[in-house]
């Protein structure tokens, strides 16, 4: 590598180390966490978060999205719409190979979509408006739209349609291919190794096409089962990056302060992770909504984000996250009342019949969190019973609706149309599924505002439509929400560029350098 | 029964365990008449070192609330579960062991198949599991509780039952036309009682120890507030808040003790050749 050389050069010349400063130094291991332990890294099978966080350096989507949620080319270099807004044209990028050494091309474009469609739900989703896909030659994919959809463009990060290799997966059993053992992609990195239950290790693709990239040699994501283990893992070295979430909150204000400890709150601005509890809204006393606005006035969300997530976060005003598209904050507003949460409770002729609480089984912040709130519903008269499960058995009941009120947290996806409608629109309710309108709200006049507002064309049209469906839906409550979520990385300061998109960490790794 | 007390009274280990017990069971039963307010509320600031406030004497745990109540509330889980599962596991235990004694033979040979197949699962494992299947509630800890504990009762009682089977009062009993019934409720259990006595007294301080060990794991009553569960939610904070752990971990330590030393009371007391070398 002549360049690693030059840079020894120049280091052994004796130029001082700031001449150097903002360029990347290329070489280094990095150790981050990962949590829990991904089921699979084939990203197209499965999309857990950690399954994301790992394979998202390994496969690439078509674009990336900076922090605005501006699309910026990765695989493709560059797009262009048609007048009418439903033909996308892509251009691919040239000379890039997968990890075998195979060349990428618009086939591989057509076959990814193609299973997507089967093995994602998301992006079947995101791929409901494409009437057909094309590729006129091997460098260009065209999507026609059978509407114009207006977050197209916000559909393509790796998280929401890894590219898959096509003729390793091409007529194969695609639950079984060996290959998802051993993950082929595109990306920055290669998968070289996993041992279940300690570490999974990626290693630099030298045939990378962005010259130089990527910096670092290697990268472990150590596997570390016990919360306070992780800190302390950080606190000894054995890890570098913390990825949000890998921490308990109370031990995040202890390692920002550590020395050479840099902390950022950013990389999570596409998915903007939003907590509320489903309201059950087909049975029992949840299903008058004066009952459901009185659980908003009775629980402290203040209190909630100061102590339980120690200050990081925002209290929640509606079903749009701020950094989302169109939101807005001109909505009812829900401060801490128990006195009014009682009047209402009152009005409604509850009579202390029980109410299920079904906390999140992802650790201590959210088992506090859970006795918190059946602490608030108690104190203005709710009979709350805490019903304890692990994750599978919560998803299970939230499934069957067989809860009353459930925590949860789900992203966003920059935009109302993509992350927030499917939550509320009719056509979203079905059981078994743990995320889209799992609460059983029911409002002809959301379904038709969010079906709208996806297919209008200009920015202000849409403004005002989704302003309209979030009024409406804040004075319904069909779910409480509760905070925006910051989960914030936590690094040594020599890991440079990490977080430099809006989906942070998940594909960071192409840019990060280790400053020796 | 004045002669059992009196050689209990003069074991120390015996006073000292009934004197710590009878605090407990004083503190379960009376301290939430004292602390009308639930366990869960947040009454303070969270974090709160102890001897700061004298509403909170012994602090404040990560949400605020008061750790002095959590363990006055949890006085009452924890002896409750100790109490109740140590009383299920003899009724289970007590007529198996009896019957595998008594009648010896098939009887005995399949009762004792069916306890050691309890005995060769390691118990609190067994006990995770149940637990786990079951759905954590007061109902499922005491009853998984339960169902691990009661094999060493069966076994001790047919030890017991199988020497005092060959005694002449019981084989008089035998010849007289007693039924089996009779025999063994009225001649041979109230004989085999003191071994049993003792061992409860140790089960009640184990199972105490179970549920605890199950909380801590996060299997606990997410409704009750128990000792365990107080350790195991401040145990990821100990760095911060030592005192949120420290506590309930002393409470369950100190009743486990004297548990276990009104053990060694009750066999000094009950066991004729100890008491008689003591006179």
């Amino acid at each position: 590598m002549p360049k690693r050389v030059l840079l020894g050069l120049l280091l052994a010349c004796g130029l001082t180390a700031s001449a150097l400063a903002q360029e990347p130094k290329t070489g280094g291991v990095i150790n981050a966490v990962i949590q829990p332990e991904p089921p699979g890294l084939m990203l197209a099978m499965v999309q857990n978060g950690p399954v994301q966080m790992v394979a998202g350096n390994i496969f690439e989507g078509l674009l990336r999205y900076s922090p605005k949620l501006e699309p910026q080319p990765e695989l493709a270099e560059s797009w262009s719409v048609s007048e009418d807004a439903k033909t996308y044209t892509f251009k691919l990028r040239k000379g890039v190979t997968w990890h075998d050494g195979k060349p990428f091309t618009a086939a591989d474009v057509l076959f990814s979509v193609e299973m997507l469609k089967q093995t994602h739900a998301r992006a079947r989703n995101n791929l409901a408006q494409v009437d057909k896909i094309e590729a006129p030659d091997d460098y260009t994919v065209v999507f026609t739209l059978k509407q114009p959809f207006g977050p197209f463009l916000g559909i393509f990060e790796v998280g929401s349609m890894p590219m898959v290799p096509k003729h390793l997966y091409e007529g194969t059993d695609w639950k079984t291919n060996p290959y998802n053992n051993a993950p082929v992609g595109t990306g920055p990195f290669m998968f070289k190794e996993w041992q279940k239950g300690s570490f999974i290790r990626l290693v630099k693709n030298p045939n990378y096409y962005e010259k130089g990239k990527p910096y670092i040699d290697e990268i472990y994501w150590q596997i570390i089962p016990d919360a306070a283990a992780r800190s302390v893992a950080y606190e000894t070295g054995k890890v570098d990056v913390l990825p949000g979430g890998s921490v308990e909150n109370f031990d995040v204000p202890r390692l920002s302060k550590l020395k050479d400890t840099c902390v950022t709150g950013a990389g999570w601005e596409f998915f903007s992770p939003l907590a509320w509890l489903w309201l059950n809204n087909r049975q029992g006393p949840l299903a008058d909504k004066r009952v459901r606005q009185a659980i908003m006035y009775a629980i402290d969300r203040d209190f909630a984000k100061d102590v339980i997530w120690n200050g990081l976060g925002k209290v929640a005003t509606g079903p749009s996250a701020s950094s989302i598209k169109y939101y807005t904050a001109d909505v009812p507003k829900y401060p801490y009342d128990p006195a009014k949460a009682k009047a209402l409770l009152k009005e409604a002729g509850y009579k202390g019949e029980k109410i299920r609480l079904l906390p999140l089984a992802y650790g201590e912040t959210w088992q506090r969190w859970g006795e918190a709130v059946k602490q608030n519903l108690q104190d203005v008269g709710m009979n709350i019973e805490t019903i304890a499960t692990d994750v599978a058995g919560g998803n299970q009941k939230i499934g069957d609706w067989d809860y009353d009120i459930a925590f949860t947290y789900l992203y966003q996806y920059g935009d109302p149309a993509l992350g927030v409608g499917r939550n509320y629109v009719s056509s979203a309710i079905a059981k078994g599924q743990v995320f889209n309108n799992v609460e059983g709200y029911s409002n002809p006049e959301i379904d038709k505002l969010f079906a709208d507002g996806a297919v209008a064309t200009s920015d202000s049209k849409r403004e005002e439509i989704y302003e309209k469906a979030q009024k409406i839906l804040v004075e319904d409550v069909p779910v409480a929400w509760m905070l925006e979520l910051q989960f914030p990385t936590i690094m040594r300061c020599k890991v440079k560029n990490l977080i430099t998109t809006g989906i942070g960490v998940n594909d960071g790794f192409k840019d990060a350098w280790l400053d020796k | 029964m004045k002669q059992f007390w009196k050689s209990m009274l003069k074991s120390p280990s015996g006073v000292i365990g009934l004197v710590i017990l009878l605090l407990a069971i004083g503190v379960a039963v009376f301290g939430p008449m004292l602390f009308p307010n639930s366990p869960w509320r947040m009454v303070q600031r969270p974090f709160l070192p102890p001897f700061t406030l004298s509403t909170v004497p012994l602090g404040t745990d990560a949400l605020g609330r008061d750790v002095f109540a959590g363990m006055i509330f949890g006085a009452r889980v924890s002896l409750l579960v100790g109490l109740v599962s140590t009383l299920v596991a003899l009724v289970v235990g007590v007529p198996i062991g009896a019957m595998a004694g008594y009648f010896g033979g098939k009887v005995d040979d399949a009762l004792m198949r069916f306890t050691e197949f309890f005995q060769t699962i390691p118990s609190f494992a067994l006990a995770i599991v149940l637990v786990a299947i079951l759905q954590p509630s007061i109902y499922s800890i005491v009853a998984s509780i339960a169902v691990v504990s009661w094999p060493p009762v069966a076994r001790l009682v047919r030890g017991e039952v199988l020497s005092l089977r060959t005694r002449e009062y019981v084989q008089a009993a035998v010849v007289t036309g007693q039924s089996n019934a009779w025999i063994i409720l009225r001649e041979i259990l109230p004989n085999a009682l003191s071994p049993v006595i003792v061992l409860a007294s140790l089960m009640v301080a184990t199972a105490i120890l179970l549920e605890s060990s199950l909380s801590f794991l996060g299997l606990g009553d997410p409704n009750l507030i128990s000792w365990g569960y107080m350790v195991g939610a401040g145990r990821t904070v100990i760095r911060q808040a030592w005192w949120i752990t420290v506590f309930p971990g002393i409470a369950i330590l100190i009743s486990v003790l004297g548990l276990n030393l009104i053990g060694e009371g009750l066999n000094d007391a009950l066991n004729p050749r100890l008491s008689r070398e003591g006179r």
